[in-house]
């Protein structure tokens, strides 16, 4: 199967798969106890106004009839308007994705060449003092809750040294440069998340390729080692390394509510959640497919980038 | 220069030389890396740098140490043939050992070294550490000490009892579909496919809100959202395996494919599957932690540790430490299982260097 | 840092010159003329979700309430010391029976849009809220007016259901701006109102920026340039943002923390008693809590001061199970201040029939900061009195739709009345929707309605003491504490001494009342 043939059928399935997403997160909202009606009113609901205000949004007709309605508009580019502000779902996601796209590279352009380069050295030198530091360093920012690298990071950048902005307010406006520096203390959080995940699988990927023959060989014809990991084993590691950077910057866009939290910083993801609390169901799919979509279309490209790193993954029994 | 500059270098260079003259490779290394660091530390930062060099390294021999005894232990009261791959094993591999054993005894035995009980309101709020209470008070005036004993018993248990749910779950339902092959296989994979691609955290978010915030559902809410990840690499790893000659004479004997996955399948598909349990169990852990941030984690006045930072995380801006307890507890944890779990990969990949 | 209690109402002196007309109230409230003009206002906010919209009738929380007081102006507002004063009102009377109150607007003020501000606006603004399709939260408040009709371009007409000596405070509340109106119909999408600031950028959760609207009729109100409210939701990420100076000043300081807060230069902690109090309600048509015995034992069992101390750190006073605060004007002062007592609750408890009790608490943070941990103190402190709590900790989502108000026993926050009969009406009269402990009390609803419209100060004060002696006694709501509002700024701000104590952050009229120093 040639790749075009592979990209054509995964993206098939990737829009079946979205189209089941969005049933099971309509599911869930409808199963979610309360309605926006009562959730906008609050504290202040009585059962007159939440009745008013559940005809005005449409909510008290059957659901699956507002299901079929808001698929029929998604399904020609409109997926509506939010229930509770009444602003138009992609006026309100278009800038926050293109915020949450802009930290996640910019977290990306950190994470992914130091956690390879480490991942590589602590191959080279594995069982080495630099193999245990890197992995106990890595492993200790992992195990850290994200928020707490967040403060952690804020006060000794921001309170102790001001040197970033404690919250990182971004706006369309915003010069590049400028961006990137209020950006920048996000990004440093993110990338402390990410890397040893990927440094241990790209450690991990070489290190298992070791004993095969060919390494053996290209050692024992007297290469250095840093060329016999950097030249022969890594290019064939690649498969489980593009993997594992494809899963992460997944997690770079769709799981970075907390630090979104605590920078300040205005992604999808809050909006995510403030709608989910809300009960705001156009918002919610629409959050919640194109994290879909990306996670699918990034499953793609790994894969089709394994393809192309290994010829031999071209032509399958 | 002051004094403890001048005595904390001497001290450094001449354990550095030691090493060289002794031909200990490792030891030397570490050692003059770590007197290279500290005079750029001490140029950069004073004699403060200095000292937090100075505390580091005696905590790093201090672990090294303990490590050490702890391997020799071992080796003289477990039975000969473990004691024998014990002598073998990394200090780090032993350090890792030795914090789990600590976890666990603190988990298990909770209410005899906890000298208060985990809700029990002793003094005032943040009370200053004193003999009653070691570490403080919370911002309730509840003994941190016994909360963090009892954090141990909670936090691990759950991190546990989820992780080993989502493994058992998902390998599996991961190696049938391997072995089962044809629709199976296609059925498992879209469904997993299409729980993967929804953003898990708000997925935990949604379901608990649905059914509900308590020990249990959290745990299985929890375990239902990594169990795909688990399935993917145990289909990985038994896609490799199933296609084997011995499986297939195995097939061909007509054994029923129960017995192809207990007795075939799973023992050659244990070593990546212990790999991915070490990063998975950390990451539960945080992922309760972070659905306590949002409201929904462990029910007070339960101690866990992800709620236990998160309650205090205000302090940090203020520079005091008593978020940082609670966390290190979580990061010290995490390390040593993975340690162990890196030094079990090393025993069974067979790679001698 | 500043402890500022509230003065009393004067209601009775401007019903009287209110009256007569008197020229006293022709000019609107008096702001400190000589404050610094200029520069950029930026504040963190706790509150704020991307679902806010300008629909007044939504606003619920201290991120759109604050932005409608900068853009929008109002018939009437309570002004610093607790009195009443006109905006867009410049005089009001009402009938002898307090049944019919005439407002005589402001001449000469506009909206930002330069159009005069009419009588029409005025109608169209209210009827809002009160038609029948009517989704706003204010319904409730704008019930009792049967008839609202424009006299003339100057002058509004009410017509109540029954006599209200209270009615001018109704159009102080922030649900209730003046909109310019269209064919009838109020124009809210447009963000074009009659405040002291213009609105030039609104992104939901995000953030606000205002401008000063330059011919605004009261030169006094709006002393900086622009405004930038940034939504801040983590308590940690604001306190961050103004020890590091991101922002000028943060509402909703985090109490654990304070005593940290306060050390920090250039910056000051701000308290203002309020009337907010934290209460757990207590369903009284449900088993065990339909027996008064239950509800003392439970009263009894809870330790107060414990909970002023480390739930509100200090910043607060202790309650005695009614919802009137000590600086309110009708406050009982001579009822004995109860307090935790495990003996006389085991008391009640043997009066009840019973040797123990068991029961649930639904608690979580959204009913207050601190409510998870006030149950768990709760809960220890019920244990001597032989009581068993059980802690429920409900998720913050869906707090106040699924839990308040339906679970028997759980946690509320009230963020309380400037008029006792407010108070009492909303939350303890017979069928008011929001009884949330399901209080009927023949002798306690009569009262209500005599001293409504009662004119006797001294037999008001009996009246109103009585009742704050019942709910006390008998009353379902157990109300331990009255918190302060508590909020950090930065020393380059001027903020007033006196601030209004309603409402968080001067009311949360410091846009307009706030300058630079």
């Amino acid at each position: 199967m040639g790749v075009l043939q592979l990209v054509a059928k995964r993206l098939g399935l990737g829009a079946v798969t979205l189209l089941v997403v969005s049933i099971i997160i309509f599911g869930a909202v409808e199963l979610l106890p309360g309605d926006l009606a009562q959730q906008i009113l609050g504290q202040a609901a009585t059962p007159e106004t939440v009745k008013a205000m559940r005809e005005e949004l449409g909510l008290d007709r059957p659901a699956p009839v507002r299901y079929v309605e808001w698929l029929g508009g998604a399904l020609q580019g409109d997926f509506g308007t939010s229930l509770a502000n009444k602003r138009s779902v992609a006026e309100q996601l278009g800038p926050r994705f293109t915020n949450t796209l802009f930290l996640a590279a910019l977290a990306a352009a950190f994470s992914v060449p130091i956690s390879i380069v480490l991942g590589v050295l602590a191959a080279l030198y594995r069982e080495s003092v630099f193999d245990r530091i890197a992995n106990v360093a890595t492993l200790t920012s992992i195990s850290s809750p994200e928020f707490f690298l967040g403060y952690i990071l804020i006060l000794f950048l921001s309170v102790q040294n001001p040197i970033f902005p404690s919250i990182s307010s971004v706006s369309a406006d915003m010069p590049f440069d400028e961006r990137v520096y209020v950006t920048l203390l996000p990004a440093i959080t993110l990338t402390l998340v990410v890397i040893a995940h990927m440094m241990r699988m790209t450690r991990a990927a070489i290190i298992a390729l070791l004993a095969s023959p060919y390494i053996e060989m290209a050692r024992l014809k007297g290469e250095p080692r840093w060329k016999v990991i950097a030249v022969h084993a890594l290019p064939n590691a690649l498969a489980p390394i593009i993997n594992v950077v494809a899963l992460n910057l997944a997690y770079l866009i769709t799981g970075v509510v907390l630090v979104e939290i605590v920078f300040v910083y205005p992604g999808v993801g809050q909006l995510l959640v403030d709608s989910v609390t809300k009960r705001d169901f156009p918002v919610v799919q629409a959050c919640c497919l194109v994290f879909a979509a990306t996670y699918i279309l990034l499953n793609l490209t790994a894969d089709v980038g394994a393809i192309l790193s290994n010829p031999r993954l071209r032509h399958p029994k | 220069m002051s004094t403890f500059a001048i005595v904390f270098y001497t001290l450094m260079i001449a354990a550095s030389c030691l090493a060289a003259y002794y031909h200990r490779r490792e030891a030397f290394m570490v050692l003059f890396s770590l007197t290279l660091i500290s005079f750029l530390m001490g140029l950069l930062g004073g004699e403060v740098w200095l000292r937090y060099i100075a505390v580091a390294i005696g905590l790093l021999y201090a672990c090294g140490g303990l490590a050490y005894s702890f391997r020799e232990f071992l080796v003289q009261t477990l039975p000969r043939d473990i004691a024998k791959v014990m002598r073998n094993a990394p200090l780090t591999a032993s350090f890792g050992l030795f914090v789990i054993v600590v976890y666990i005894v603190a988990a298990i035995f909770a209410p005899v070294i906890a000298p208060f009980g985990e809700a029990e309101v002793v003094g005032s709020s943040y009370a200053p550490p004193d003999d009653t209470m070691i570490l403080g008070g919370d911002q309730l005036g509840r003994d941190m000490f016994s909360r963090i004993i009892y954090g141990a018993r909670n936090t691990v248990g759950i991190a546990l009892l989820t992780t080993a749910l989502a493994f058992l779950v998902g390998s599996l339902v991961g190696l049938m579909a391997a072995t089962l092959g044809g629709w199976v296989d296609q059925v498992c994979g879209r469904v997993v496919d299409t729980l993967m691609a929804i953003p898990s955290l708000v997925f935990a978010l949604l379901l608990l809100t649905i059914v509900g915030t308590n020990v249990v559902n959290l745990i299985l809410v929890i375990a239902l959202l990594y169990s795909p990840v688990v399935f993917r690499l145990a289909r990985a790893v038994a896609g490799n395996i199933v296609v084997m000659d011995y499986i297939e004479a195995a097939r061909l004997r007509g054994e029923k494919t129960w017995y192809l996955i207990i007795s075939e399948i799973l023992p050659n598909a244990t070593a990546p599957l212990v790999a991915e349990f070490g990063l998975r169990f950390c990451f539960v852990f945080l992922a309760i932690s972070a659905l306590s941030f949002l409201g929904l984690g462990i029910q007070p006045p339960t101690a866990d540790w992800g709620s236990m930072v998160r309650e205090n995380a205000t302090l940090i801006s203020f520079g005091e430490i008593t978020p940082l307890i609670p966390a290190a507890a979580i990061a010290l944890l995490t390390v040593a299982v993975n340690f162990v779990v890196d030094w079990m990969l090393h025993l069974s990949s067979g790679l001698k260097e | 840092m500043n402890t500022i209690t509230r003065h009393s109402t004067t209601r009775r002196r401007f019903l009287q010159t209110g009256a007569a007309g008197a020229a006293a109230l022709t000019l609107p409230m008096r702001f400190a003329h000589g404050a610094k003009k200029g520069g950029v206002m930026r504040m963190g906010k706790a509150h704020g979700q991307t679902v806010d919209s300008l629909d007044p009738g939504t606003h619920e929380n201290g991120f759109t309430v604050a932005f409608t007081f900068g853009y929008n102006g109002y018939l009437t507002e309570i002004a610093q010391d607790g009195s009443l004063a006109g905006q867009l009102a410049e005089r009001w009377e009402a009938s002898a029976d307090a049944a019919t109150w005439i407002f005589q607007l402001r001449k000469g003020a506009t909206f930002h849009d330069g159009r005069d501000i009419t009588a029409e606006d005025v109608v169209a603004s209210f009827n809002h809220h009160r038609r029948e399709d009517s989704t706003s939260a204010a319904k409730p408040i704008v019930a009792p007016i049967t008839d609202i009709k424009a006299d003339g371009k100057h002058t509004v007409i009410f017509t109540l259901e029954a006599g209200n000596a209270d009615f001018p405070f109704v159009p102080t509340d922030y649900h209730l701006p003046i909109m310019p109106s269209k064919d009838g119909k109020p124009d809210w999408q447009s963000g074009i109102g009659a405040g002291a600031y213009r609105i030039r950028n609104f992104d939901p959760g995000v953030r606000a920026d205002l401008d000063r609207y330059a011919d605004h009729w009261d030169s006094g109100r709006g002393h900086f340039d622009a405004i930038q409210m940034i939504t801040i939701v983590d308590p940690a990420a604001r306190t961050n943002a103004v020890i590091t100076g991101e922002v000028d000043a943060i509402d909703r300081v985090d109490l654990k923390t304070v005593h940290l807060l306060k050390r920090r230069k250039g910056l000051t902690v701000h308290s203002v008693a309020g009337n907010q109090h934290y209460t757990f309600p207590m369903r009284t048509n449900i088993a065990p809590f339909d027996d008064n015995n239950v509800r003392m034992a439970l009263k009894y069992a809870i330790n107060r001061e414990e909970l002023v101390e480390k739930i509100l750190q200090g910043f607060g006073v202790a309650g005695n199970d009614h919802p009137i605060g000590p600086g309110q004007r009708f406050f009982a002062k001579d009822l004995e201040q109860r307090t935790y007592d495990p003996d006389k609750a085991k008391h009640y408890l043997k009066q009840a029939g019973l040797d123990s009790l068991s029961v649930d608490l639904s608690v979580a943070d959204a009913a207050f900061a601190g409510a998870v941990d006030a149950g768990v103190l709760f809960g220890e402190s019920a244990k001597a009195a032989g009581i068993e709590l059980n802690i429920v900790r409900e998720p913050n989502d869906g707090y106040w739709s699924n839990v308040w108000n339906k679970k028997p026993f759980c946690a509320c926050y009230w963020g309380g009345r400037v008029v006792e009969d407010q108070m009492f009406s909303t939350a303890y009269a017979s069928g008011a929707a929001w009884n949330d402990t399901a209080w009927e009390h023949e002798k306690f609803n009569k009262l209500l309605v005599e001293a409504r419209t009662e004119l006797d100060e001294a037999k008001r004060r009996e009246m109103y003491t009585e009742m704050q002696q019942i709910l006390r006694d008998e009353g379902g709501a157990l109300i331990p504490m009255f918190a302060s509002y508590v909020f950090a700024a930065s020393d380059k701000l001027a903020v007033p001494a006196q601030m209004s104590s309603d409402a968080a952050l001067d009311g949360e009229r410091w846009m307009e009342r706030w300058s630079f120093a």
